[in-house]
């Protein structure tokens, strides 16, 4: 515990050392506390309508102005980034945990079941991403859990696919070996010896994998297929602010600048964490 | 080299078979009867029974699967619900819009990307490179649908230069409309390009037919230009190839934001109406063409670098 825990200690000092990880750290830092505190930040109910104050510019009472049932928009901006990591992180675990799955059993496993599985990740990514996701809200209906799972869908194939590797050039290593040799269990071998040596790669790259997760729920809200109205999410900001784009430019803005920022803050933050972990990375994308 | 081409097009074939027969069933899993959502709910029994004949759905599944893929290899992709007119004529209408639109983004990016790319590479670690490092990682992680709205709302609303709406007739008016999605589309892919030909070009810099170039006197602009880019843009060709289905994600949205017709258009607009047909000939479609740009894309490589014929 003492070892892994000044691990983790190096791996934070590493990052803020880079300037544009640190930059990334502070970013992903201030989304994550604004949507765990979202309900104290925010200055009025994001989903309360005023019907009197509708569609005003940035002022001292509403900061980013109002939408068109006189909602205030920096709330929904806030309240916005709690759903967006409500289907992010989720999507992203669920991925990573069961991509590790299939990837450790088809790199360890007999050669008919990996071949198997990776027709299978071929299958999934064979489907362009947003065409995949159309489909599936098309046929089971918009909700955030559709989101969730489309997401996680279609990430399980990266983690799978770099899972494998790692595992079939672990699986002949000395250590595994004499583990073998010493009668351990297929599960104790995977679980053990080479879920450590393969989870810091996966999860570099679930952290690069955040932001276009988040780009994807907010891309299914813009087209009125994610997310349900009145739920605040950066996306259905995005898709009232289209329809009143010539009354008012301020919910594009605030609906579109937090996307961006938070995809620039997690992509510094895993670019950083990649070139600390394992620079070996860096060539293989 | 025909043997890597045959096998892997025969991959493809595979993935796309299983692909387009998983969207099969889980359109028939799918909870609703499709005749019911189509006629809606005052539709009368004969008219329902009579849909439900015309459309095949009374038969056992795998006799609709193999009806299905039988009038597939005749390039049928079925029919129209609301208009009767046939899937694929409809599909192959909008898909040169689509493709134009990947097109002229690609274009655009890939030459701005190579010529940022192979100038950072050639002065390394100047200034003038970090600063393209840093915008290059900033605009890989700009969401082409976000660059999109931002750019209908600077460009198209306010300044007004270019036109919001459509995609445009003649050719000069096209190229007017096109200039935002492809902006929106390129923009993430200038910053990728230029930093994998930066990276790849660094590594054939220092390869032996560039230092002979080199030693031969041969002037360091052309030994740049000549010797060394034109080995390290082959990575750019893959990446384009197995990014198909990132551009055509983006083209969606694109489509969208700037109400152009489009595959993205149309895969929405059937989807509001419930149209299963067009939705699922939309997306086999999209999912061929993705395939088989990837395919390509591996075999252009192949061709290229025997090495990547033995790789997986």
């Amino acid at each position: 515990m003492e070892k892994s825990r000044s691990e983790l200690g190096q791996i934070v000092v590493g990052v803020a050392r880079d300037p544009l990880g640190l930059m990334g750290l502070i970013i992903v830092g201030v989304i994550v506390f604004c949507a765990i505190f979202a309900y104290w930040i925010v200055p009025y109910d994001p989903i309360a309508m005023d019907i009197k104050s509708r569609l005003q510019g940035p002022s001292a009472a509403h900061l980013l102005g109002t939408d068109q049932l006189g909602r205030d928009t920096f709330s929904r901006v806030i309240a916005g980034g709690q759903v967006a990591l409500k289907v992010a992180l989720p999507a992203v675990f669920g991925a990573m945990a069961i991509g590790l799955t299939l990837g450790m059993i088809a790199g360890y496993g007999p050669k008919w079941l990996d071949n198997l599985l990776m027709l299978f990740f071929d299958t999934i990514r064979s489907f362009p991403t947003v065409m995949f996701a159309l489909a599936v809200v098309a046929l089971i209906g918009p909700s955030l859990q559709t989101v969730v799972f489309v997401v996680m869908a279609t990430s399980i194939p990266t983690y799978g696919r770099v899972a494998r590797t790692q595992t079939l050039t672990l699986r002949n290593s000395e250590f595994i070996l004499a583990e073998r040799s010493m009668g351990a269990s297929m599960a104790r071998i995977l679980g053990v010896h080479m879920l450590p040596n393969i989870i810091g790669v996966l999860a570099v790259l679930a952290a690069m994998d955040i932001p276009t997760v988040i780009a994807l729920e907010a891309g299914l809200s813009f087209l009125g297929l994610g997310v349900k109205p009145p739920t605040p999410s950066w996306g259905a900001l995005l898709k009232d602010g289209y329809s009143l784009i010539r009354q008012t430019p301020w919910l594009v803005v605030g609906g579109g600048l937090p996307i961006i920022l938070a995809t620039l803050g997690f992509t510094f933050l895993g670019e950083s964490l990649r070139d600390v972990v394992d620079p070996k990375l860096r060539k293989q994308r | 080299m025909l043997n890597f081409a045959t096998r892997r097009f025969g991959l493809s074939l595979l993935i796309l078979f299983v692909a387009v027969t998983a969207m099969f069933l889980m359109i028939r899993a799918v909870p609703g009867d499709p005749v019911q959502i189509m006629l809606g709910p005052r539709a009368t029994p004969e008219l329902q029974a009579q849909l439900t004949a015309a459309l095949g759905l009374d038969q056992p599944i795998w006799k609709q699967l193999l009806i299905f893929y039988g009038n597939l290899l005749q390039g049928d992709l079925g029919t129209d619900v609301f208009s009767g007119r046939s899937v694929t004529e409809i599909v192959f209408q909008q898909l040169p819009f689509t493709l134009e639109l990947i097109f002229a983004s690609i274009l655009w990016s890939a030459t701005l990307g190579i010529a940022l790319g192979a100038y950072a590479a050639a002065h390394p670690n100047t200034l003038i490179d970090r600063i393209a490092a840093a915008v290059s990682v900033s605009f890989v992680a700009a969401p082409a649908f976000v660059v999109a709205l931002l750019a209908l709302l600077i460009f198209a609303v306010h300044l007004q230069w270019f036109p919001a709406i459509g995609a445009g007739e003649g050719f000069w008016d096209r190229l007017d409309h096109l200039v935002l999605p492809a902006f929106a589309i390129g923009l993430s892919w200038v910053g990728y390009i230029a930093r994998l030909v930066r990276a790849s070009m660094l590594e054939v810099m220092g390869e032996s037919h560039v230092r002979t170039a080199r030693a031969f006197g041969i002037a360091e602009r052309r030994v740049v230009m000549v010797y060394a880019l034109r080995i390290a843009i082959l990575p750019v060709v893959t990446v384009i190839g197995v990014g198909m289905g990132f551009l055509l994600s983006s083209a969606v949205f694109a489509e969208i934001v700037f109400a152009r017709p489009g595959l993205g258009k149309l895969v929405i607009d059937s989807i509001t109406t419930r149209n299963y047909p067009i939705v699922m000939g939309t997306v086999l479609v999209s999912t061929a063409l993705f395939v088989v740009s990837t395919a390509l894309a591996d075999l252009i490589n192949a061709l290229l670098d025997p090495r990547a014929r033995t790789a997986h």
